[in-house]
């Protein structure tokens, strides 16, 4: 059997891909990407220590089951706040949309 | 340690999921990006199936591949995002994110390695998904209330916000 540190350190890997891609990206759908991404890293951890450590109750799928539907929800508040900004100041840009920067 | 054949899927799994994510965060074509997008998505799919828990599986198909890459898809086309090789994709603070992520992967892989697990060698029982369905109308059903409340209010929102006025 695969040992759980495997997955631990597959889960940590996804996560700072993410973690880079959501720091260093200028379009804000990038940056929407890079969470998605840290999203399934985290669902990986859980899953994996649902497997390894309690097989036998379903809380950890029940929670990355939330995790699913809290991500499908921020993906779609997100995607149409793109298209919002888009339409009133025609870029995604995040260096140009600084209109709460004081 | 010799390898089990589980073992090799999990590799070629793992080098699939990572490397699809890497081409993620750094392809230039934005539009690329989301095809390698779902790749890693489908690596994450098939590390849940190898830790046998199908419905998630099925779930991360339907629900990421599905419905988010898509929308990612439609975001990507409808805001001109590709800007084809006409502008850096990465802002002045990318050397600085490459070496947090570099290290707080060091330190996370470090910890990871050390700590002894407390795992336990049980096999599944056979009927996750019951079990599954039982615990959302009993023990979790508050919660489980709410998540659907919160769904129907971003679509609600989602609609409102992107609409022509």
């Amino acid at each position: 059997m695969v040992p759980l540190n495997w997955y631990l350190v597959v889960a940590a890997a996804l996560f700072c891909i993410g973690l880079y891609g959501a720091l260093s990206r200028r379009n804000a759908v990038a940056v929407l990407m890079g969470i998605e991404l840290i999203l399934n890293a985290v669902n990986i951890n859980l899953i994996a220590f649902w497997r390894y450590v309690t097989p036998k109750e379903v809380t950890g799928q029940i929670f990355a089951i939330f995790v699913f539907a809290v991500a499908a929800a921020e993906a779609a508040v997100g995607l149409a706040l793109m298209i919002g900004i888009y339409r009133t100041r025609d870029t995604v840009n995040l260096e140009e949309l600084d209109l709460l920067k004081g | 340690m010799a390898i089990t054949p589980q073992q090799v899927v999990f590799i070629l799994i793992s080098v699939l999921t990572l490397g699809c994510g890497l081409m993620v965060v750094l392809s230039r074509n934005l539009f690329h990006s989301a095809l390698w997008l779902v790749g890693s998505f489908f690596g994450v799919a098939a590390l849940y199936g190898l830790l046998e828990a199908e419905f998630l599986a099925v779930a991360q198909i339907l629900i990421y591949i599905g419905a988010i890459a898509t929308l990612i898809v439609f975001a990507t086309m409808l805001t001109r995002g590709m800007m084809l090789g006409r502008m850096k994709m990465s802002n002045f603070q990318s050397g600085v994110s490459a070496v947090v992520a570099v290290l707080l992967l060091g330190l996370l892989v470090m910890v990871l390695l050390q700590v002894n697990w407390p795992t336990e060698a049980v096999p599944v029982p056979g009927d996750t998904i019951a079990m599954i369905g039982n615990a959302f109308v009993s023990a979790y059903v508050i919660p489980f209330e709410v998540v659907s409340l919160l769904l129907l209010v971003a679509l609600v929102g989602a609609i409102m916000i992107a609409r022509e006025r």
